[in-house]
């Protein structure tokens, strides 16, 4: 599953959302959690990971969930998403 | 209660409890080794005490400074926690036989590099994180058990045997005090640091670090160069009172913050300051700094284990120009060898560092070096005021040549349709006697002098300045450095140029009246002097001064000069 987002925050992905994205996504052991950006596909669950797409104001965001919870853990970190006001959904 | 004695660094007192920093080795060397399984194990232990820690520090920064400073150790646990950083690391021990700190060294080093080429300045700042991070492993895996400076969250008073400069650019202010340290000078780069930083030190003081335990009271008292370890409630009392006096002429002087630096009978001198790094520069704005009339580039290219990018360096430079909003900024290019070293260019040692491979003559032969500093001045230079000089010029060809170099930068930019100011000036320090004598030649083809004392008293006295032996001939009012002074103003005048000055002399009580008597144009000094300086420089009469000056030029010594600059004081 994949949903798509465009980034709103002023300074891009901070640590501390790139913290709530990779904590949420620790959490489901047997699902698969990516970002993509740029051409460019790393691991939800890896701090590292999502701080090296350097994503900016203006960028687009792909979060895929592959696994038992691909549904449950999406929905989870839209709302990490929504909620800290850092990306606007795509229709 | 026992008084120790050193050297005032830095104005002020501060009264807290004594932090005693000890510096061990980090050592990442490769080894190779037999039981990758165990080297393994040993990597997890290490991570598992760094997350103990890391934990504790956490809550105990949640409950004191709350969530949003916390939040910084929590992106440091994860970190610690990212399969992207362990996996690779115990990849790299399993495949290549080799030590875990080894390992751990080169691969957070690709992340580190990673963070430092990335474009936004937030990202870029990350850096530093994954450095903790990394030294927090290496010191749990080596099994080092000293406290770490970024730990400090209590007002404390730092005492080492010295401070380094990625010491210094740990120290928190809101937290550290005041030092003291064994070793070092007025000029030391932990004197200048303490200043900048605006916190009282005392240095050069041989033994404090034996002299006093972990956690004593410790009164540092940077006007008179001495501390007091467990002093008397009475002492304490005492130094408080002093304190006040202190800040409350320290305020005084805030109230010329924003006027113009005249003397009494009008005349107009520049007073800049000296920096370090681009947070230096709230210091110079909030001391009514005129401009930047020295921003040491070396910081830059210290304490980290490879030289920094262009991009890099172009985020600092444009960061500074920025901030001074089109005052004038005179960047030095890189200046090192002699004592200050960067452990991971590998250069050969020498028995006189001082009058070594250093600075222009090290820039001129590895010029792929040069070249990437000049590029990301020439691309900083549409933000602000930017004037370049460079250091330790001996003869006119080397100033062609460095010149030459920048030209050649600037047309490649230019060619890629990159912009570049067209009105950045180009200077040179005059810290050589050489330079200073055919300083009139000079003057036809350099837009600017700045005189940079500390090297030019040196060089003119023969002797060392870290040697501490020697430091009687350390003389800024002997009048042959005064005579100097004068022959270089004197020369860049007669071509219409300005001369600056850059040392600490500039900054100094006792060399202001003269030196406004010789014409100077322009004093960079630590941001802390340019308030008392200029509310010296208000009572002073600049015609009286010249001739101050004048009769001290044929004055045999330095204690004569002193005395005829004492009489007219007092």
């Amino acid at each position: 599953m994949q949903k798509t987002f465009t980034i709103i925050d002023e300074d891009g992905i901070h640590a501390r959302p790139a913290t709530a994205l990779v904590n949420i996504a620790t959490k489901y052991k047997t699902t698969e959690c990516f970002a993509e950006a740029g051409g460019k596909k790393v691991t939800l669950k890896s701090i590292l990971g999502v701080l090296s797409l350097g994503l900016e104001k203006g960028d687009t965001l792909s979060l895929i969930t592959e696994g038992d919870d691909e549904s449950e853990a999406l929905s989870a970190l839209q709302e990490v998403m929504i909620k800290e006001g850092l990306g606007e959904m795509h229709d | 209660m026992i008084k120790i004695n050193g050297i005032a660094a830095s104005a002020g007192i501060a009264i807290a409890r004594a932090f005693i920093l000890e510096h061990s080795e980090y050592s990442t060397q490769q080894r190779a080794i037999e039981n990758p399984e165990s080297e393994i194990t040993r990597l997890d232990a290490a991570l598992d005490q760094s997350r103990i820690e890391l934990e504790a520090i956490k809550s105990r920064t949640f409950k004191e400074l709350g969530e949003k400073k916390a939040e910084i150790f929590e992106s440091h646990l994860l970190i610690l926690n990212d399969p992207e950083l362990i996996n690779p690391i115990k990849d790299k021990i399993t495949e290549e036989s080799v030590n875990a700190e080894f390992a751990l060294h080169e691969i957070a080093s690709q992340f580190i590099e990673m963070f430092e080429n990335m474009k936004s300045a937030y990202l870029q700042e990350r850096a530093a994180d994954m450095r903790d991070v990394t030294k927090r492993i290496l010191k749990h895996l080596l099994g080092i058990t000293e406290l770490s400076l970024t730990e400090i969250s209590e007002e404390t008073i730092v005492i080492a045997e010295d401070l380094t400069p990625s010491d210094t650019a740990q120290l928190n202010r809101n937290y550290v005090k005041g030092f003291a340290t064994n070793t070092g000078g007025r000029t030391s780069h932990s004197a200048i640091m303490a200043r900048s930083l605006e916190i009282p030190a005392v240095v050069g003081t041989q033994n404090i670090t034996t002299q006093l335990k972990q956690g004593d009271i410790v009164i540092v008292d940077g006007l008179q160069g001495e501390v007091l370890v467990n002093p008397t409630e009475e002492t304490i009392a005492e130094y408080r009172s002093k304190q006040e006096q202190h800040n409350r002429q320290v305020a005084e002087w805030k109230k010329l913050r924003d006027q113009n630096t005249l003397s009494k009978d009008g005349m107009h001198v520049e007073l800049a300051a000296n920096i370090g790094t681009p947070g230096d520069v709230i210091g110079v704005l909030d001391n009514g700094g005129e401009g930047v009339g020295l921003y040491r580039t070396e910081f830059l290219y210290m304490g980290r284990d490879k030289l920094p990018s262009e991009e890099v360096q172009y985020n600092a430079y444009k960061a500074v120009l920025e901030k001074m909003e089109g005052k004038p900024v005179v960047v030095r290019t890189l200046d090192i060898g002699g004592d200050k070293e960067l452990p991971y260019m590998d250069l050969p040692k020498e028995m006189n560092p001082f009058l070594g491979f250093r600075a222009i003559r090290l820039c001129l032969d590895q010029q792929d070096i040069f070249r990437v500093q000049l590029r990301a001045l020439l691309r900083a230079s549409v933000y602000g005021n930017l004037r370049i000089m460079f250091p330790m010029i001996a003869t006119l060809n080397e100033f062609r040549e460095a010149k030459a170099v920048l030209l050649d930068e600037k047309e490649k930019l230019q060619a890629a349709n990159i912009a570049v100011s067209e009105d950045i000036q180009l200077g040179i320090m005059v810290e050589i006697p050489s330079t200073a004598v055919l300083a009139d030649q000079f003057a036809k083809e350099v837009d600017f002098f700045s005189i940079g004392t500390n090297d030019l008293i040196q060089y003119t006295m023969a002797a060392d300045r870290m040697n501490e032996r020697v430091s009687y001939l350390y003389q800024p009012y002997n009048p042959a450095i005064l005579r100097l002074v004068k022959m270089v103003i004197d020369a860049a005048h007669h071509e219409g140029r300005w001369v600056g000055m850059c040392g600490e002399m500039a900054g100094d009580a006792t060399a202001i009246p003269l030196l406004l008597g010789l014409g100077l144009d322009e004093f960079s000094m630590s941001a802390s002097s340019i308030l008392p300086a200029r509310s010296q420089i208000s009572k002073l009469n600049a015609s009286e001064m010249k001739e101050l000056a004048g009769k001290a030029l044929n004055l045999g010594t330095a204690e004569e000069v002193v005395a005829l600059v004492h009489a007219i004081q007092s």
